[in-house]
Order: C-alpha cells, then sequence, then structure tokens
C-alpha cells in the first residue's frame, strides 16, 4: 500500500519495521531516544519499542560504532545513528580498523552484520563542521558497503535490504532530504543494493549523481529539456561498489557524461567515475567527462557564500549545455 | 592487592600446579623460540613479546569459562595459548601458512579463534575495548551469563577509547572485565610519561566501577583476583577493572634499543620471573620434584618442535583466495556469527586435563 510520506518518515517506517519483524534489531545512538533523533527519525520509536532496543547513547562515538561492531559479532542486528557525517570521524577508526577489516583479517571466521545511518551534506547553514559529504572516503574501504538512498522509497528500503546483510553497511541520509515529501509503498520487497537506478531517461547527456543531488540534477534535466538537450539521470544509490554497467550503458547510449558530486573534487566519486568512463568507455565519448562538485572550501555559513559552495541547478544546466555544444 | 590467603599454595593440587607451571613455561618457550624463528626470517612483521607477563594470561584464564568471550591486544600468543589455541595454529598463523588460526591473514597481532570465543588480537591500541563493550551489551540483551574479558595495556589507558569504554560500560552495567596488563611501558613511554595519574585501577573510581590491582607476576594472586571479578560481575555489579601489574623483559617488538629503561631495571624484574618464582615456591611446597620438572621441560619442547613441524609443513593460502572473504560469501547465511550462536562446548583453556600432567 502506497503512502505520502516525508524522507524522514520513510526512514522512521522502515526503523519501525526492523524492530518489529527481528527482535535481535536495537537502535543505538545519540539522542535517537527520548530526544525522537536530532533528526527525528525515531521520534516515537522509544514509546514503541522500550530504551534496551532504542538507546540514547553516551556522547562517544567511537565506542558506540565499536559497540556495535562488537554486538553484531555477538549475534545482533544493530543500526548505530551517528548524528552527522562530520562526527562520523570521531569512529572512523572503529569502522575501518574493525568493521571493514575483521572478516578478511580472521581467515573469514566473523562476519559484522553492522549497519551504520548517519546524515551528510549542506544546504542547512550549518557550517563547516556540520554540513560535509565524505561519502567518498567510505567509498574507498574495502569491506563496506555505502548506500545513499535519494528517494523516500529508497529510504525505507535500502535499510531493510542493509539489514539482510551479513557485512556492515553504511547509509547517508542526507539532511535537505529529510523533509522531502514522497510516496512510499510499505509492503514493497526490500531495495535493491547493488543496481544503481535510471531516474530520467535521455539520448543527449548522461547526468550522474546521488543523495541531495538527485533532485538538483533532475530540475537541471528538466531546463536542459527546454534548450532541447535530453539528458538521462542516473542515481547512483550504492557508492560502494558503484555499478559501473548501469553508467557505462548510459555514457555508451548519450556519449557525453557529467558527474554531479556533493564532494569536494580531488580524490572525489566523481574523480573515480570519471577514471572508470575513461577506462571502460573512452571511445564512446563525444566529450571529456564533466565535473559539478563542490568548491574546495570547509562549507561556510553565510546562505549565499554556502550556496557558491555547492553544485548548483544553473551550473549542471550551463555545464551540460557546455558539454554539448562541444563537437557537436 | 590480591588478597594473599587466596593465593597461597595451601589449596592446590599438584596436578593444577604443574599445569599452571606448565603453560606458562610453554608460553615462554613458545616465545623464545618464535624469536629465534623471526631472527632465521621464517616470521616477519611485529613479533611482540609477552615474556615477563606469562601469569596474567595463564592465571586470567583459568577463571574463565569456556562460555566467557575474549578480547585481546596485538601482544596476544599468551592469552591465545593460555585460552586453548593450538601452538601449532599459532605458530602457523605467524608464518603466514593457511593452518594458521587466521589462515595466514593476521600474523602474529591477529589471531582470531572464534571457535574459542577468542575475538582477536586487535592492533589499534584500546581498538578492542568499544568491541568488548558490545560483545557484552550482546550478551545482556540476548540474556546470556557470559563474561567479555578485554585485555589491553597501560598504553590503552591514554586512550579516549578506555574511558569511553568504561564509562558505557559502567553506565549500562555490561559484563566486562576491564583487565589491564601493566606493563609500565606504552612502547618507549614510560608511565609516569604518559599517565598524569599511574594508579590505574583507581580510575574506575571515575566510572562508579569496582577497580583492583594485583600483582601479575604471581599467577595464583592473578587467578584468584580473576576469579573474585567474575563473581562480581555475574552477581550482577557491573565491568571491573583489574590492573594486573606485569614487566615486558623484551623490546617492545622484536628489536629496540631500549633506550627508555635501565638494564637494571630490567634485571630486577627478572628476579620476579613468573616461572621461576612459581617454580620455586612449588619446590619449596613439595609440589615440583625435579623430576616432575624435567618432564615439563621435554613437554614443552615436543609442543614446539610440533608447532614448527606443523608451521613448516602447512600451506600457503592460494594467491586467487586473495578477495575471498572481503566481505561474507552470498551462501553464508547472514543470520551466522556461528560461535556466537553455537551451543558451549568444553575448550581446552581449563587446567586440569593438561597434556603435560602424566600423574
Amino acid at each position: 500500500m502506497t503512502a505520502s510520506m516525508t524522507y524522514r518518515e520513510a526512514v522512521r517506517s522502515g526503523l519501525r519495521e526492523a524492530l518489529r519483524k527481528d527482535e535481535r534489531v536495537f537502535l543505538m545512538g545519540e539522542d535517537v531516544g527520548r530526544y525522537g533523533g536530532a533528526f527525528a527519525c525515531s521520534h516515537g520509536l522509544l514509546k514503541e519499542f522500550g530504551p534496551e532496543r532504542i538507546r540514547d547513547t553516551p556522547l562517544s562515538e567511537s565506542t558506540f560504532v565499536g559497540a556495535g561492531i562488537g554486538a553484531a559479532l555477538g549475534g545482533m542486528r544493530p543500526i548505530v545513528e551517528v548524528m552527522t557525517i562530520n562526527f562520523s570521524l570521531l569512529a572512523l577508526d572503529q569502522i575501518v580498523n574493525n568493521a571493514a577489516t575483521l572478516r578478511h583479517m580472521s581467515g573469514g571466521q566473523v562476519s559484522v552484520p553492522l549497519v551504520v545511518r548517519m546524515a551528510t551534506g549542506a544546504g542547512r547553514q550549518l557550517a563547516a563542521q556540520h554540513s560535509h559529504s565524505f561519502e567518498a572516503w567510505y567509498a574507498h574501504i574495502p569491506g563496506l558497503t555505502v548506500l545513499a538512498p535519494a528517494t523516500n522509497q529508497d529510504a525505507r528500503g535500502m535499510l531493510l535490504a542493509a539489514l539482510d546483510e551479513p557485512d556492515p553497511v553504511i547509509i547517508f541520509e542526507h539532511t535537505m532530504l529529510y523533509p522531502q515529501p514522497g510516496e512510499v509503498d510499505q509492503e514493497a520487497p526490500t531495495a535493491d543494493i547493488r543496481r544503481a537506478a535510471v531516474r530520467r531517461e535521455g539520448t543527449d547527456l548522461t547526468l550522474i549523481t546521488y543523495s541531495g543531488s538527485l533532485v538538483k540534477a533532475l530540475a537541471a534535466a528538466e531546463e536542459l529539456a527546454r534548450l532541447g538537450i535530453e539528458s538521462e539521470v542516473i542515481d547512483l544509490r550504492v557508492l560502494r561498489p558503484l555499478d559501473t554497467e548501469t553508467v557505462l550503458a548510459s555514457v555508451s547510449k548519450t556519449h557525453r557524461a557529467v558527474i554531479v558530486d556533493e564532494g569536494w573534487r580531488s580524490g572525489s566519486l566523481a574523480a573515480e567515475l570519471s577514471a572508470r568512463i575513461m577506462e571502460q568507455a573512452f571511445y564512446e565519448l563525444d566529450a571529456p567527462v564533466a565535473r559539478v562538485c563542490s568548491a574546495e572550501v570547509p562549507i561556510p555559513y553565510s546562505k549565499h557564500m554556502e550556496d557558491a559552495a555547492l553544485p548548483q541547478v544553473s551550473t549542471i544546466v550551463q555545464v551540460g549545455r557546455e558539454l554539448c555544444a562541444k563537437n557537436e | 592487592m590480591a588478597d594473599e590467603k587466596k593465593s597461597d599454595l595451601s589449596a592446590l593440587s599438584q596436578q593444577r600446579a604443574l599445569a599452571l607451571l606448565g603453560q606458562m613455561l610453554l608460553i615462554r618457550r613458545f616465545e623464545e623460540k618464535a624469536a629465534e624463528l623471526y631472527s632465521l626470517g621464517k616470521i616477519h612483521g611485529f613479533l611482540h613479546l609477552y615474556i615477563g607477563e606469562e601469569a596474567v594470561a595463564v592465571g586470567a584464564m583459568q577463571a574463565l569459562s569456556s562460555d566467557d568471550e575474549i578480547v585481546s591486544t596485538y601482544r596476544e600468543h599468551g592469552h591465545a595459548i593460555a585460552r586453548g589455541s593450538t601452538p601449532a595454529s599459532v605458530m602457523a598463523e605467524m608464518y603466514g601458512k593457511a593452518n594458521g588460526l587466521s589462515r595466514g591473514r593476521g600474523g602474529s597481532m591477529h589471531l582470531f579463534d572464534v571457535g574459542r570465543r577468542f575475538y582477536g588480537g586487535n592492533a589499534i591500541v584500546a581498538g578492542g575495548l568499544p568491541v568488548a563493550v558490545g560483545l557484552a551489551l550482546a550478551n545482556k540483551l540476548q540474556g546470556r551469563k557470559r563474561v567479555t574479558a578485554c585485555f589491553f595495556g597501560d598504553g590503552a589507558v591514554d586512550e579516549g577509547e578506555f574511558h569511553e569504554s568504561l564509562n558505557m560500560a559502567a553506565l549500562w552495567k555490561l559484563p566486562v572485565l576491564f583487565l589491564c596488563e601493566n606493563n609500565l611501558y606504552a612502547m618507549g613511554t614510560g608511565l609516569e610519561r604518559h599517565q598524569s595519574q599511574t594508579d590505574i585501577q583507581a580510575k574506575s573510581r571515575a566510572y562508579s566501577m569496582n577497580g583492583e590491582a594485583v600483582d601479575g607476576m604471581d599467577v595464583l594472586a592473578v587467578e584468584a583476583a580473576v576469579t573474585r571479578a567474575i563473581e562480581t560481575i555475574r552477581g550482577g555489579a557491573g565491568p571491573f577493572l583489574l590492573e594486573a601489574r606485569t614487566y615486558r623483559y623484551r623490546a617492545h617488538s622484536m628489536y629496540d634499543p631500549e633506550l627508555y629503561r635501565d638494564k637494571s631495571e630490567v634485571e630486577q624484574w627478572k628476579k620476579r620471573c613468573p616461572i621461576e618464582t612459581f617454580a620455586a615456591k612449588l619446590r619449596k611446597a613439595g609440589l615440583l620434584a625435579d623430576d616432575d620438572w624435567k618432564e615439563l621441560q621435554s613437554s614443552v619442547a615436543a609442543q614446539i618442535a610440533q608447532a614448527i613441524a606443523a608451521a613448516e609443513a602447512g600451506p600457503w593460502e592460494p594467491v586467487e583466495d586473495l578477495l575471498k572473504d572481503v566481505h561474507t560469501p552470498a551462501t553464508k547465511s547472514a543470520q551466522s556469527n556461528s560461535a556466537a550462536d553455537a551451543p558451549d562446548e568444553p575448550i581446552a583453556n581449563q587446567a586440569q586435563p593438561s597434556p603435560l600432567v602424566k600423574r
């Protein structure tokens, strides 16, 4: 049955279903209980599931993520919420050195079925310690699966799919998406967490993006269409492992690609995708791959400066036009 | 310090006495041999020797049941062997062979024996403490009576995760034994140069947690102290911080010039050698005859020879398996952490039925 709900409510719907269907599942993190979650994703769950399963933690990111790893080793299915991606750097040691590593390093003796959710991205004037996009760092790590749901259906379905994984999964929820309205089929099976999705079909240009930039890419595609350029929009959805096949199929059709990535350009996911397109579809290209990324500055507070630092619809349109004007 | 009455010899059978001595001796000789093999190029990477600290692992493991869980450090050969991992599987791991505990992927610092609930040597200082907290949380949530014993050194006390983990475990009354092996050096930095409060067990008070120090050179004292700590934990009093005061005789890893301590200090501590002092006590009490000692020596030598033979003969993991187990194979059930869920089975860490003791 399809229902209207925000992205935040879709996350909550996924959490509630997971908690109902598997008693090993519990949610742990800063202010997930009484406060209802910093972004209100877990609002009301404490009342329904109690403090053992909706577990407020001390402000100890490294240790509550590490405790999630230990609980996963002990047969539980923990969902750990880290309030923001910037704070997750305090837990990077546990995620990289333990969660992602233990299975291989132990010769396959253990699995770490841990789900870590965190808010990412800029746009709310939260300045340089709450607004960054480090998804590429996590996508760099073997042993992790990295998800970036951009639609409300995916916000719910990818969480449920992540809980079926035997290994650690990191889920990035863009803060600008939480109030996004949408339709969610709550009886749909869990979402696919292997493949990218083509969100708009087109013939002239491929816009490749993920997370909070999807809405910008779709808006840019509409504007480009008015200019006679039909864009195909790919929502990566899964940042590790990257679904190169879907990207290459589209680029082989349109022969032009713009990658829209809220991360900084240097060492970005956009860089990785660009390299893969060059390696595997070089002769399909009619123009060099273009990238629209965040300016290489700590994200500033002032609205006009924050806007200037981030990928914008107008920039995507401009880059798309230029690309299509070349080598006509 | 430990209650002397409980760590005396009066209640000790000769069989148990020889088993404790034999385990310490096995660990000592095993590591001496490992050091030789390192020099011969058979073992590579880092090799952190436990020599001098054997009483802590052997004493502590006596007090833990096969059901309990262990999280360890990168100086963990002694922990693994005292837990019951075979010397052959530990040696093969150091050789990097596929018959090693971790299939040769971890080496000296990453011995995993999950069948014995030994959750690994962790080479990030304090990195195991949060994991131990989580294992204990899982036990609490599932109503299991297991205790998670987490070994770490005095260097780990410098890390934020030590304080975070003690706080969280105490806040949630989790069944964790935090067992600090204070060997007075964080690599080359002496305790008084890295801690403002050098009485480590005193830090337990800051977290409303039980804490105590024990002579880590005395195997019976360690056993008694860990037994008491485990009793309080199982009684529902929450976690316990036990500081075992001990000393490392060798370099931090295989070689270092030891510029950070005086040779005389090492010599002083060697007078308190956990093996020699325990053997002397047993002789005095009439529990260790010359023949017993010889028999222990030859039994240990045979086990080590067998371990080396197994390591030498072991296969290398095929290079085609390089990427295997980055992720769990799809065929493996998502539910499984088999050791966590497995029915309890006896393991070989308890001192009584030791192959070292014939009579």
